[in-house]
């Protein structure tokens, strides 16, 4: 599906080609190289490690202060009881793991997560694939309806989870209205309900985060040669048969693609449960995810050992997930990734 | 996910003149999940312009009549002015740091060869599997060790290093596609790499460049989780603390909560639309698999 333009210019494979490539030594595309290896090499490779160094140095430097320090920081933090100020002292070993593990309300936590990563799957994938095909079709108002189903995307979770919770309130909004169509029958706690409280929050997940999906999907449609279902409709296939014999095989790699970010951002929920139902109602109400509990029994409380600990099985179970997903689904889409170019 | 198209593709032939009218079912479906959309923004727009009593009696009416008197309290007070600088700060510089930082690296990471490449694009992808939840809490120990509390530099740093994954990793596609054609062409006529970059590549890469812009500006302008840890000085609030400071302290003045909350989402409403169509178009050099 991807059209490669890698040309394979004459030049010559310099070492350090070779080794990088590990996979395809195919002719180093591109630099003018110069003929005799020995004599000009020195002050291009100097000149090119600094560029390179330059270039790199800043994002690296941030990235690995304020992303991988602090996560190797949860590690070391994580073995200590710990009230955050002066070092950490009070060494626990494994006590803060074994807490976190027969917390009853952990487990609760880790169940709703569960819920809510098959669930966004679930509710968001097809309704999202079915409006993208919908918009892919050339038809007028078309970029107007695609900026309307993208709003509430845009929208921040703290605006978002203001509105939904005054909205949802039992004398809200939504019963009011439910009231005056006639189906009074049909109003509830929305939010307080343990029965009803995830169904809400899993409304609110599909009714926010959709269009992103929707426009992931657009932009995976319009990567799909025309030329193909134009031939289909030639051969005579209906539209749906094109959609599922063409359209649906070739938008594979967005849709797992997707299907990740998805999975990761359920996972690291926090925002709208944090907003809606606040730090304690979030549990009794049944939506508290890993996250609020986290940075409730962390934080809040004050134990920043056991907090960091909390981030720690955070971070491995999406870390798990991340790579059996990779391994499983992924491997074909990104096999070609980190090798193809590996000419340059 | 892979790097794959290069040259832009011709547009698609189409008709000249304006779009064909789908079919009455389409525009039905479209107009039931527009609604469906809008509606919950709808509510906290329009709910701005009634009053607390007019509320009370029946949530889920039409202003009557409409009173301005909220959107006007919101508006002349300091407090939220405050809180759109902060936010507007925060969000333009971290947009510019993650443009500058992740174009620079992207473009090693794109068009120079050399032994940690693979290993470096790997680390930077990896950063794409753990957003910032999973680091806020020694994330924060951080920022409070390097004496950032409650300051924007305190946000901005962090918001720049986690917006660094998304941005390589769409970043790096363009990059590749501009063809090695153009970069010898102009080496043969005198142009040294980093000129190759200012002159050429900056400019073949601007919708790309455009795309990482806009996510890293609304993802500044809605973080939540970061600013709730490193902000607690009201004066130093971002709109969306702001918002929910606001939301705790007039808890009973409804009307007035939904007044605040419009005007705090317009600007990343208004930020995207302008830009909407730039979006899809970046994601499609990304994404195509």
């Amino acid at each position: 599906m991807s059209v490669r333009t890698s040309s394979p210019v004459e030049g010559r494979v310099d070492a350090d080609d070779v080794a990088a490539g590990g996979g395809t030594p195919s002719p180093a595309a591109g630099r003018v190289v110069a003929t005799s290896p020995g004599a000009r090499r020195r002050p291009r490779d100097l000149r090119k490690t600094i560029e390179i160094a330059v270039l790199v140095g800043p994002a690296l430097l941030i990235f690995l202060a304020f992303v991988i320090f602090p996560v190797i920081m949860a590690g070391y933090y994580g073995f200590f009881r710990w009230k955050g100020f002066g070092p950490p002292t009070d060494f626990v070993g494994l006590q803060n793991y074994v807490t976190i593990f027969q917390d009853p309300t952990f487990h609760e936590a880790v169940t709703h997560n569960a819920i809510i990563v098959v669930m966004s799957l679930v509710l968001q994938g097809p309704a999202a694939l079915l409006l993208a095909l919908l918009l892919n079709r050339p038809m007028r108002g078309q970029s107007v309806i695609r900026v309307l189903i993208f709003a509430p995307y845009v929208i921040a979770e703290v605006v978002v989870g203001t509105g939904w919770s005054l909205m949802l309130q039992s004398e809200g909004a939504l019963n009011g209205l439910l009231e005056k169509i006639g189906l009074g029958a049909f109003t509830q706690d929305w939010l307080a309900d343990p029965g009803i409280a995830m169904w809400t929050l899993l409304g609110i997940i599909t009714w926010k985060y959709i269009g992103f999906a929707v426009i992931l999907f657009l932009a995976g449609l319009q990567g799909i040669p025309q030329e193909l279902t134009e031939a289909a409709q030639i051969d005579g296939a209906s539209y749906w048969q094109i959609q599922r014999r063409i359209t649906l095989p070739l938008l594979g790699p967005t849709l797992r693609i997707w299907a990740f970010l998805s999975i990761i951002g359920a996972l690291q929920l926090f925002d709208l449960v944090y907003i809606i139902w606040g730090q304690y109602v979030a549990s009794t109400a049944g939506t508290s995810t890993m996250a609020t509990y986290m940075v409730a029994n962390g934080r809040n409380a004050g134990n920043y050992g056991y907090g960091n600990a909390v981030a720690v099985v955070l971070f491995l179970i999406s870390l798990v997930v991340a790579l059996v997903y990779q391994r499983f689904v992924l491997r074909r889409d990104t096999a070609g990734a980190l090798t193809e170019r590996t000419d340059r | 996910m892979t790097a794959s198209i290069a040259l832009p593709r011709p547009p698609r032939p189409r008709q000249t003149g304006r779009l064909p009218w789908g079919s009455p079912s389409i525009y039905f479906v479209a107009i039931v999940v527009v609604s469906l959309m809008l509606a919950p923004i709808a509510y906290i727009i329009i709910g701005g312009f009634r009053t607390n009593s007019q509320i009370t009696t029946d949530p889920s009416a039409l202003p009557a009549p409409w009173v301005f008197t909220n959107y006007a309290d919101v508006l002349v007070s300091t407090t939220f002015w405050g809180e759109v600088l902060n936010s507007t700060v925060a969000a333009v510089v971290t947009t510019v740091g993650v443009v500058a930082l992740g174009l620079m690296a992207s473009y090693v990471l794109a068009r120079y060869q050399f032994k940690s490449r693979g290993l470096l694009y790997a680390m930077f992808a990896a950063g794409l599997m753990f957003p910032m939840t999973v680091a806020i809490t020694p994330l924060y120990l951080v920022v409070r060790n390097l004496g950032l509390m409650n300051s924007l530099g305190g946000i901005i740093l962090p918001q720049i290093a986690f917006a660094l994954p998304t941005t390589i990793i769409i970043l790096v596609p363009f990059l590749r596609a501009i063809p090695d054609e153009i970069e010898e062409a102009a080496s043969i006529d005198g142009c040294s790499r980093l000129g190759f970059f200012w002159r050429m590549v900056l400019p073949l890469a601007l919708p790309g460049v455009i795309t990482v812009g806009i996510l890293a500006f609304i993802a500044s302008w809605n973080s939540y989780i970061l600013p709730l840890f490193i902000l607690n000085n009201e004066a130093a609030f971002t709109l969306p603390l702001g918002v929910q400071a606001f939301a705790s302290q007039y808890s009973v003045d409804t009307a007035k909560v939904l007044a605040f909350t419009s005007l705090s989402m317009i600007p990343a409403l208004v930020f995207f639309s302008i830009f909407e169509r730039r979006i899809v178009g970046g994601l499609t050099g990304a994404v195509k698999g």
